[in-house]
């Protein structure tokens, strides 16, 4: 099952290379991972996510834990999230099938971000389902290239990341 | 005060209570090693970076302190790893010092460069690159509350030349340490506790694993109330050896592969485990599938990573030990478990019949009687340091120790070499101890170099080597689960006694049991190392085991000697 991880890191040489060597240390396969800053200065936040059961979650969300540079770390799967994925998708183009490709452009709320007399390329973001079912839509016309960002995650509601060190800690061993 | 960045290293050291630095100068620390000159410190120059790293370790966990080693880039960096590793698995606190390459080459490939952050990042608690001078007070003070608190662990700093050698306005700064994702010291959990002590106080066949963890958070005392008040029997891991007394009644003795078959059967049979600081090693527990199926456990530990790690527990708590116990000790019921504890003790039984030390003298040397001899001559008392391998579980068998912190033995990481270095780095921090070291032929001249040291110190190490001329461990599962093909494990080492003495030192040779007790004391009374080669029975095996993969309960023993049947 696909697990979604969000932690806060301190922003310094290496923590990536720290974050990225525990999947490989552990042998835990990494899905998609990605990291931008924060409002607060000197912390970034990763999202993280991985194909692997729920045991496996827990002993990847405590040794994150455990690295000195990671500051908060939580398990969104089970939670009342939001997720999107940003994915730009060049596809071949000619003058008769331009308008269709409008077309599910519109229908999937993507936007045209480039064009060219053989090619467009189309942004869109959303939740996964939504972006693998306008790339599905995509690929008779030919895929040129793709790229994706991986997803990032929010927990709905107006809390953050669960501050309160007793509780996580309780929740990262609870079986 | 203008400092150069080699002696703010020193300044920061040293107002950390750091006396004593084991270490090797390369051209990356020649800076550092040229400032230490004017500074009240102690440098034990080893022969090989791995022994410095050991030396370190040993004296991190025979004094309790931090313990740090110190080398060049590169090479004598490298050579650190295999004592990095070990600390790390044993959580030893040692900080590790390597000196680096100018900044501007770093990540050209310069002479003597190696990514030593990038190396060591999976086998050290935390690591620093520092280039910059300005850096070197908070990162080595960061450093060492990083290594000393929580679980402890080697922490490694790797100081580029020039950082070294550039001089700044510098004031020491005693300031807190801020690490916004470091929280080494959890509180105890109120409701857990609670919850533990109902499943304590109804249990009627429970027993309390002590493992390294009730040493490292010093609740020897603690663990000795819990015990004797609700009359729970404390069955320890090799590391927790010395966490209860040996002698004490409710000592059930080690568990593991090489534990004693009563308290392996008693662990199987028990509704209840209490484990203290232990992390349910493979070597602990055999196989996870079959582990002491009747039990609830609870798990006391510092470290959250290894709550339902290894084994399933029905209660975890993530805390210092001590703290928790304290916590725990006024709702304990006071309890008797008299039924309980004669079972164990019916299972007993035979075991005494198996014991080699009950086995009559027929001229042939074993290591058990050495070292059993060994444990009686310094009264229980001595500093006990091994290496890996046979002899490690001997000593491990037939060492009794009442007091803590007096074995130091490489358990999770199996280490090789690590005996002698480590036994020189344990007299260091007690001086007042009497250490021997125990070790085999094999692991022995891995390190010998270290001899040299213990020479030009002139520190005093009594070394026991347990010569059957074999790599024993590997031989004995070549005998049980290979058809006795000794692959490679037969050894013909040097003249031992000859090793000592061209290191101006005194060897003595063992061949007879009658021999034993007059040469370990002439050991005693003698100023410096001595090294006493004790050629014991060749072919002799560690019994009981359980094999690799095995249920716990399920033991090769040791044959029944004919004489006794």
């Amino acid at each position: 099952m696909q697990h979604t991880l969000v932690t806060l890191v301190e922003d310094k040489p290496g923590t990536l290379n720290r974050v990225a060597s525990l999947f490989r240390r552990r042998g835990f396969n990494i899905e998609s991972l990605t990291v931008g800053h924060t409002d607060i200065p000197g912390v970034s936040r990763m999202t993280i996510v991985m194909d692997c059961d729920q045991e496996s979650a827990k002993r990847l969300a405590a040794y994150l834990y455990k690295l000195i540079n990671v500051i908060q770390v939580e398990d969104l799967t089970a939670k009342p999230m939001v997720s999107r994925d940003l994915a730009m998708i060049k596809v071949n183009t000619s003058a008769e099938n331009r308008a269709e490709i409008m077309q599910y452009v519109e229908i999937f709320r993507a936007h045209i971000i480039d064009i060219s007399n053989t090619s467009i390329i189309i942004e869109i973001t959303g939740d996964e389902e939504k972006i693998n079912g306008f790339i599905d839509v995509l690929r008779p016309l030919g895929i040129i290239e793709m790229v994706r960002t991986g997803m990032v995650a929010m927990a709905r509601g107006a809390t953050s990341l669960i501050s309160n060190n007793g509780k996580l800690l309780n929740e990262l061993i609870s079986a | 005060m203008l400092r150069t960045g080699a002696q703010i290293i020193w300044e920061t050291l040293i107002r950390e209570g750091v006396e004593i630095v084991f270490g090797f100068p390369g051209g990356n620390t020649i800076p550092i090693h040229d400032a230490m000159l004017e500074y009240p410190i102690r440098h034990v120059l080893g022969r090989h970076e791995q022994g410095i790293t050991h030396m370190a370790d040993g004296y991190a966990r025979a004094g309790q302190k931090l313990g740090v080693a110190l080398a060049t880039s590169g090479p004598g960096a490298t050579n650190m790893i295999t004592g990095i590793a070990t600390a790390m698995m044993d959580s030893s606190p040692i900080l590790c010092i390597t000196g680096q390459v100018m900044s501007r080459f770093v990540g050209y490939d310069a002479f003597q460069e190696t990514d030593m952050t990038g190396v060591t990042l999976p086998i050290t608690k935390h690591n620093y690159l520092v280039t910059n001078t300005h850096d070197i007070g908070r990162v080595l003070r960061e450093a060492i509350f990083i290594a000393r608190s929580g679980r402890p662990g080697p922490v490694l700093v790797d100081i580029t030349k020039d950082a070294q050698q550039a001089s700044i306005d510098w004031t020491p700064d005693d300031s807190p340490i801020q690490l916004a994702g470091y929280r080494p010291h959890p509180s105890p959990m109120p409701d857990k506790v609670e919850q533990a002590i109902q499943l304590i106080n109804e249990a009627k066949r429970p027993v309390i694993l002590a493992g390294h963890g009730v040493l490292l958070s010093k609740a020897m005392q603690e663990l000795r109330m819990f015990a004797e008040k609700a009359q729970i029997p404390v069955a320890v891991t090799l590391l927790g050896i010395g966490s209860f007394p040996a002698s004490h009644p409710l000592n059930l003795g080690m568990m593991g592969m090489h534990g004693e078959a009563w308290v392996n059967k008693a662990i199987q049979q028990a509704d209840l485990l209490l484990a203290f600081g232990m992390r349910f090693d493979d070597r602990a527990t055999g196989t996870t599938h079959t582990y002491a199926p009747k039990a609830k456990k609870v798990h006391i530990d510092i470290d959250l990573t290894e709550i339902n790690k290894n084994v399933k527990v029905d209660i975890g708590l993530v805390a210092d030990l001590k703290e928790t116990l304290q916590a725990m000790l006024p709702h304990l019921k006071e309890n008797n478990h008299d039924e309980w504890l004669s079972l164990i003790n019916e299972m007993k039984g035979e075991s005494a019949v198996r014991d080699i030390q009950n086995l009559p003298d027929n001229g042939h040397l074993y290591a058990a009687h050495v070292i059993n001899d060994i444990w009686r001559i310094t009264n229980g008392k001595a500093l006990v340091v091994t290496d890996v391998g046979q002899h490690q579980m001997w000593t491990a068998q037939y060492y009794h120790h009442d007091e803590p912190y007096n074995l130091i033995t490489s358990g999770g990481l199996g280490t090789m070499g690590f005996g002698l270095p480590a036994a020189i780095g344990a007299k260091f921090a007690c001086p007042e101890k009497e250490v021997w070291l125990v070790a085999g032929d094999g692991g022995f001249q891995m390190t010998q170099a270290e001899l040299s040291t213990a020479a030009q110190e002139g520190i005093k190490v009594n070394v026991a080597i347990i010569n059957n001329g074999y790599l024993g461990m590997v031989r004995q599962w070549q005998e049980f689960f290979y058809d006795r093909r000794y692959a490679a494990t037969p050894m013909r080492g040097p003249d031992f006694v000859k090793i000592a003495e061209a290191h101006g030192l005194l060897g003595i040779r063992v061949t007879q049991r009658s021999e034993v007790e007059a040469a370990v004391r002439k050991a005693q009374q003698t100023e410096g190392t001595v090294v006493i080669d004790f050629r014991v029975e060749k072919e002799d095996a560690v019994y009981p085991m359980v094999p690799a993969g095995a249920s716990l309960d399920n033991m090769i023993r040791r044959p029944i000697p004919e004489a006794s049947k």
